[in-house]
């Protein structure tokens, strides 16, 4: 194309000026300013915004066990994730891979968890898990199990965590199992006759070739799944509101309580700390699928 | 029958049959909500058939009205409506720009732009609340649809600019010396060729912001502007057991998004390897 002079050049910036305002007003700015409240005690309302350096900082990490177990709690789900749910779409994907008939149709239905919202499965499943009036309960009973008669699977300590990662991993494992499906189509089947003509056998086929191929998208499956289990929300609130007495908060939960509190300031630094920890869950793992590639 | 042939058969069964059991289970929860939707709410409490005795329609009638879940309806199909369209426009016009236009500092802006991509920004929603409430935009449907489309903004760049660089130049080249405005170029020539792109677009963006709840619940306290997923919430605080009507707007909730998934399948698969592709 023709080179376009100065004139045009600032012309040309008119395409891109919509999408650029609503950037740098939506989405940096609310960055910016999440790093600048978190130094500040505020709550929100008040014209003077109290200077407090790291001081908030310093007390979620020390003084703020319910923080940390928030975090501990979105991890337990986040591992139960990583094992059972992606263990469990890879089973399917290579499954649903052996050329079978239906093959559209089970894609289709494993897919349909993950297209409804968060809200609408945890409205379906807190129904399920009533104590009085669930279906699983009533299941429970027929086979045998009289103790679960009205047992309330989201309101006992020992229980809700799980019964609610359940749930995420049901709403879930259909989203890796596409990616995953998808990653295996595009194993070249070149790879395959070459490796039966040396004499491996299906097992080593599996170690040797579709191990090494799957890893790159092993490894996004792994991030996206880390960083959706992290950052649940809508189950929660829909489901337990992060009851018994805490037991399912999760990080968002905790901040969006301080920040309905009005601890604007609080809440920001809780993001921070969030964040980093994100990142640094993210990059480690990049880090790690690099060095076994090589 | 030869052994080769019935160890594939019992192979193929067994594949079959754990296909099967995850399907049941990944329909049984859908089919349950529907079912209960159809119910009395007597029968609710006491037999757990797995039909109805007498299908209850009348549900539905009750929680389009009575029970405010028109209005949330309603209320969704704008957010989505006019969210998506400024998506379309707003992205496609930057994306069309970054792929065939010179200008200063392209190449920055754009890994600018896409960066909320890579890098999770947790917590968004306080300074969001905060710049809403200074621009007067808290509580309005102003302000919870800026937040919706910018935040589509980098999703859309990013699958949009790829196809408008993939698209032959010479047409567009060939309009441009005929008097064609780059504008006119865009609008007329670029815009209807990436149809395809704009479509795996649409249908995501129609999912996420249908389905999105977190911010409609920072931003609005006036039921009236409320979308559906909010409205289930303060449905549900309000009339704790009545699960009949919870389940019929549960289900109101969930109809377009099903026929927006079964229509356009192939397109969502698309979408979610592109969007994949960016971890």
């Amino acid at each position: 194309m023709m080179k376009a002079t100065s004139k045009e050049k600032t012309f040309n910036m008119v395409f891109i000026l919509p999408a650029l305002i609503l950037f740098l007003v939506f989405n940096l700015y609310p960055l910016l300013r999440t790093f600048q409240l978190s130094f500040y005690q505020w709550n929100g309302i008040d014209k003077d915004m109290i200077f407090v350096g790291f001081a908030q900082y310093k007390h979620i990490i020390f003084n703020n066990p319910a923080y940390w177990k928030s975090m501990l709690n979105a991890g337990y789900i986040t591992l139960l994730c990583l094992t059972l749910q992606n263990g469990l779409a890879l089973l399917l994907a290579l499954l649903v891979n052996r050329q079978i008939r239906g093959e559209n149709i089970y894609r289709v239905i494993f897919f349909l968890p993950p297209v409804l919202s968060g809200i609408v499965v945890g409205l379906i499943w807190k129904f399920i898990y009533d104590g009085n009036f669930g279906i699983l309960n009533n299941w429970l009973v027929s086979l045998g199990f009289t103790s679960f008669s009205d047992f309330a699977w989201l309101s006992e300590i020992k229980t809700a965590l799980s019964s609610v990662a359940v749930v995420h991993m049901w709403k879930g494992f259909g989203y890796g199992f596409i990616i995953l499906l998808a990653g295996l189509q595009t194993i070249p089947t070149e790879l395959y006759e070459a490796a039966e003509v040396d004499g491996a056998d299906k097992w080593q086929q599996f170690i040797n070739t579709t191990v090494p191929s799957l890893i790159p998208v092993f490894t996004m499956v792994t991030i996206l799944t880390i960083l959706g289990a992290m950052q649940i929300f809508d189950l929660i609130y829909s489901m337990t509101q992060g009851g018994p007495a805490g037991h399912t908060d999760v990080p968002i939960t905790k901040i969006y309580q301080y920040m309905n509190n009005g601890e604007f300031g609080y809440s920001t630094a809780m993001a921070v700390i969030f964040g980093l920890v994100l990142l640094i869950v993210s990059m480690i793992q990049l880090y790690a699928s690099k060095k076994i590639n090589k | 029958m030869n052994f080769f042939k019935l160890k594939k058969n019992i192979l193929n069964s067994l594949t079959h049959i754990i296909l099967i059991a995850v399907s049941l289970t990944c329909l049984f929860p859908v089919f349950w909500m529907i079912s209960s939707s159809l119910k009395k709410q007597s029968e609710i409490f006491t037999n757990m058939s797995l039909l109805p005795e007498t299908w209850q329609f009348v549900n539905y009638k009750d929680a389009f009205l009575t029970a405010d879940f028109g209005m949330y309806f309603l209320n969704s199909v704008i957010y989505t409506v006019v969210g998506v369209a400024a998506i379309v426009l707003i992205t496609s016009m930057a994306a069309y720009g970054f792929a065939r236009l010179d200008f200063w500092g392209k190449n920055i802006l754009f890994y600018l732009l896409i960066s909320t991509l890579l890098i999770p920004i947790p917590g968004a929603f306080v300074p969001l609340y905060l710049l809403l409430k200074s621009l007067h935009l808290l509580d309005t449907r102003t302000g919870l649809l800026l937040c919706y489309i910018s935040g589509g903004i980098a999703f859309g760049l990013f699958l949009l600019k790829s196809f408008f660089e993939e698209l032959p130049k010479e047409i567009e080249e060939a309009a441009l010396i005929d008097g064609c405005s780059r504008f006119g170029i865009y609008w007329r020539i670029a815009l209807p060729l990436a149809k395809p792109a704009i479509a795996t677009l649409v249908i995501i963006q129609c999912l996420n912001i249908w389905n999105e709840f977190l911010l409609a619940l920072v931003v609005l306290q006036d039921t009236s502007k409320m979308p559906i997923q909010r409205g289930l919430m303060v449905f549900q605080g309000t009339h704790m057991t009545d699960y009949p009507l919870l389940m019929a707007g549960l289900t109101i909730a969930t109809i377009p998004i099903v026929i927006i998934y079964l229509f356009m399948q192939k397109h969502i698969v698309k979408g979610i390897a592109a969007g994949a592709i960016k971890g």
